[in-house]
C-alpha cells in the first residue's frame, strides 16, 4: 500500500523524463515497473489521480480568466453540467457566495475568449464577473499530502 | 487579459498537437513519450528535448502526478479574498504566501460594489474547523484585519481538468439549454 501513497506524494513534480519513466520510478521505490504501472492505474480508477501531466502557469497558452456567476438554486445543476460541457471549461465548482458559480474559461486569443463568455452569458441569461488574473504571488510546488486515516 | 500568441513555446508545428497530447495525460505505458509523440509526429527523443525545454523555459510549471485533492480527503477547499488597498497587495501577498497551508495566491481586478475583493488565496484541506482556523491565523499573523475578507468554501466540484489547447472556431457550437 506504502507504494501507492508514495506515487500520490513523491512524484508530483521532476517526473523523470527518460524513454523509461516508470521503469526509474520502480527502481527509485525498489519495486517493479509492472508494480508502478500497475498501482497508477489503480490510483487513476479510483479517480485519486487526474492525469500525469503538466501544470502550465496561466496565460501562458491563450488566455484564461477566472468566472463567477449568480445562479438561481434552482437551475444551478443544470447550468453548472451545461458550462462543464464547454471544450473551454476546466475548472467548474459550485461555491458558498451569491456568486455560487466558479469556473476557468481557456481560450486561444482574447476574441475567442470574448466569444465564449458572451455566449454563456446568452444562453444562460446571467451576467459573468470576469476576473482574469493580474499577478500571481505563489509558485504551484504540488500539493503535499497529508494521508490522515487514509489505508 | 493580453493576446498572448502560441510563442515562445510552440516553435514547430507539431507543437500544439504534442501539448495537447500530454493534457490528455502521460499513457500509462513502458514508453509514454513514444506514445505521445506518435499523436504529434516526434519521436520518443524529440518528446523529451521539447519536453525539457518546456519545463526549462517555464511552459511546464511541473510535471508529474496530479491528484484528485478532493477524492484524496481534501474537502474543505476554501478561497479566501481581500480587498486590500492596491499599494499594500504585494507586501500583503508575500505575508500569505508564508504559510504553507496557502496553496495559490492571486491579484485579480475588482468588480464595483457586488465584487470589491483584489487579493486572493486558496486553502485546501481535511476539515473545514481546521480550515476556517488557519483562515483566523492568516488574517491575525498578515495582520489583514482591518480589510473587507470573505471566504467561499467550495461544495460541488463539476468539473476538474487540465487546461488544453483550444483552437478558436468550431469550439462554441454545443448544445443549448433553456435560458433562466
Amino acid at each position: 500500500m506504502a507504494i501507492h501513497q508514495q506515487l500520490l506524494n513523491d512524484f508530483q513534480r521532476d517526473f523523470p523524463l527518460s524513454p523509461t519513466p516508470y521503469a526509474d520510478i520502480a527502481h527509485q521505490l525498489g519495486v517493479t515497473e509492472d508494480e508502478v504501472l500497475t498501482a497508477l492505474r489503480e490510483l487513476v480508477d479510483n479517480q485519486s489521480i487526474s492525469r500525469i501531466g503538466a501544470i502550465v502557469p496561466p496565460n501562458s497558452i491563450g488566455v484564461s480568466l477566472l468566472a463567477a456567476m449568480a445562479v438561481p438554486a434552482d437551475k444551478l445543476e443544470e447550468i453548472a453540467e451545461w458550462v462543464s460541457s464547454l471544450p473551454e471549461v476546466n475548472h467548474n465548482y459550485e461555491r458558498e457566495h451569491r456568486f455560487n458559480l466558479w469556473f476557468v474559461v481557456n481560450a486561444s486569443h482574447d476574441g475567442h475568449m470574448d466569444h465564449v463568455l458572451a455566449y454563456i452569458e446568452q444562453q444562460t441569461g446571467l451576467r459573468i464577473l470576469r476576473l482574469p488574473l493580474l499577478e500571481e504571488f505563489h509558485i504551484d510546488l504540488g500539493f503535499p499530502l497529508e494521508f490522515v486515516g487514509a489505508t | 487579459m493580453s493576446a498572448r500568441p502560441l510563442g515562445p513555446w510552440f516553435t514547430d508545428p507539431r507543437d500544439p498537437a504534442l501539448f495537447e497530447a500530454l493534457q490528455g495525460g502521460l499513457p500509462l505505458v513502458p514508453r509514454p513519450y513514444a506514445a505521445i509523440g506518435e499523436q504529434a509526429g516526434y519521436t520518443e527523443a524529440e518528446v523529451i528535448e521539447r519536453l525539457r525545454e518546456w519545463r526549462r523555459t517555464g511552459l511546464i510549471k511541473r510535471l508529474g502526478v496530479i491528484v484528485r485533492h478532493r477524492r484524496l480527503g481534501y474537502r474543505a477547499n476554501a478561497m479566501v479574498v481581500w480587498d486590500v488597498p492596491d499599494d499594500s497587495v504585494s507586501q500583503a501577498a508575500s505575508l500569505i504566501c508564508q504559510y504553507p497551508f496557502v496553496t495559490l495566491c492571486y491579484r485579480r481586478p475588482r468588480r464595483g460594489s457586488e465584487w470589491p475583493y483584489n487579493l486572493f488565496c486558496m486553502i485546501h484541506g481535511h476539515d473545514r474547523q481546521r480550515v476556517e482556523s488557519q483562515i483566523r491565523q492568516l488574517i491575525e499573523g498578515c495582520e489583514m484585519t482591518a480589510w473587507p475578507t470573505a471566504t467561499l468554501f467550495s461544495t460541488r466540484c463539476f468539473k476538474q481538468r487540465g487546461a488544453r489547447y483550444v483552437p478558436a472556431p468550431g469550439a462554441v457550437s454545443l448544445k443549448s439549454i433553456e435560458p433562466v
